[in-house]
């Protein structure tokens, strides 16, 4: 089976190499991964090519993650992409926001590889 | 005004003597989870005067207006990038004020989760990191500050929330 190829997207370089590590720890057998500093940025990667997974930060500058998460769904390549949300905020109603607008899990930081597998895994069981 | 606070009820929130230990415990969580690491506490720590030449910043808007500040010196920032990243030997210096930065993130959103009324009608803005110790920060109003040292591979690193009246 094809490995997932999977997009993180987070302003900070750093989390995007611990959301990556996470994943690796966790046992998850992935793919490809690219990563995208804010949601143009993603949306462009996305318009490259299509992702099995994608894992997004709400909180970013030029493009929040909700608005991504909007516009992803006007993409050919990302309109069945599943996408979990990665945030620092402890408000519900943002998280809420995004499962209305069609993302598939939420993260809260800090978190552990056992919690990223939790909310990656059967997303990617999916795919088999 | 960002549509997020818009619908919720206007409410203002002040500090309380609980907030250091919240923000103590909030601090400790996110080193435990992150780095795997436990930042102690500093005996006689009042006798201390808050340094250090990396600072990273996290404003909050909302019920609560403010600045959530870490710093700490730049050989803890280097430990904590490096921890942070599990990377053996040196670290990429431009990763540091990134790993600072998002540890400050972290800190700030798991305070404000840890009061009811502050993780729904308070948001946190993007970080900023600066660099230098020659510097004092001026807030527009009085206000108070909750300051809490904390001391991680047995060098200090301080957690201030500077609260605007």
């Amino acid at each position: 089976m094809k490995r997932p190829r999977i997009l993180i997207v987070d302003d900070s370089s750093v989390m995007r190499k611990i959301v990556e590590r996470s994943l690796r720890q966790a046992g998850l057998e992935i793919g490809d991964v690219v990563e995208a500093g804010n949601g143009i940025e993603a949306l462009a990667a996305v318009r490259e090519g299509a992702f099995d997974l994608i894992l997004s930060d709400i909180n970013m500058p030029a493009m929040d993650g909700l608005e991504f998460l909007r516009q992803l769904k006007t993409v050919e390549e990302g309109k069945g992409t599943p996408v979990v949300m990665i945030t620092t905020e402890g408000s519900e109603s943002r998280v809420v926001e995004a499962l209305s607008i069609g993302a598939k899990g939420y993260l809260r930081k800090p978190f552990t590889a056992d919690q990223i597998k939790e909310r990656v895994s059967p997303l990617l069981e999916v795919l088999r | 005004m960002n549509p997020a606070l818009d619908s919720r009820v206007h409410v203002t929130i002040r500090p309380d003597s609980s907030w250091a230990l919240l923000l103590e415990i909030g601090a400790k969580e996110v080193f435990q989870i992150m780095l795997q690491s436990e930042l102690k506490n500093i005996p006689q720590v009042e006798e201390l005067t808050v340094s250090g030449d990396v600072t990273a910043m996290v404003g909050l808007a909302g019920a609560l207006c403010g600045v959530m500040t870490i710093r700490c010196e730049s050989r803890t920032a280097e430990k904590i990038t490096g921890r942070m990243l599990g990377s053996v030997g040196t670290v990429d210096p431009s990763d540091v004020p990134d790993a600072i930065a998002e540890v400050c993130n972290m800190v700030a959103g798991n305070f404000k989760s840890k009061i009811s009324q502050l993780a729904e009608n308070c948001l946190l803005s993007v970080p900023t990191v600066i660099r230098g110790n020659d510097y004092e920060m001026v807030t527009v109003t009085d206000g108070e500050q909750v300051i809490v040292g904390l001391s991680y591979d047995s060098a200090p690193i301080w957690f201030c929330l500077a609260v605007h009246g």
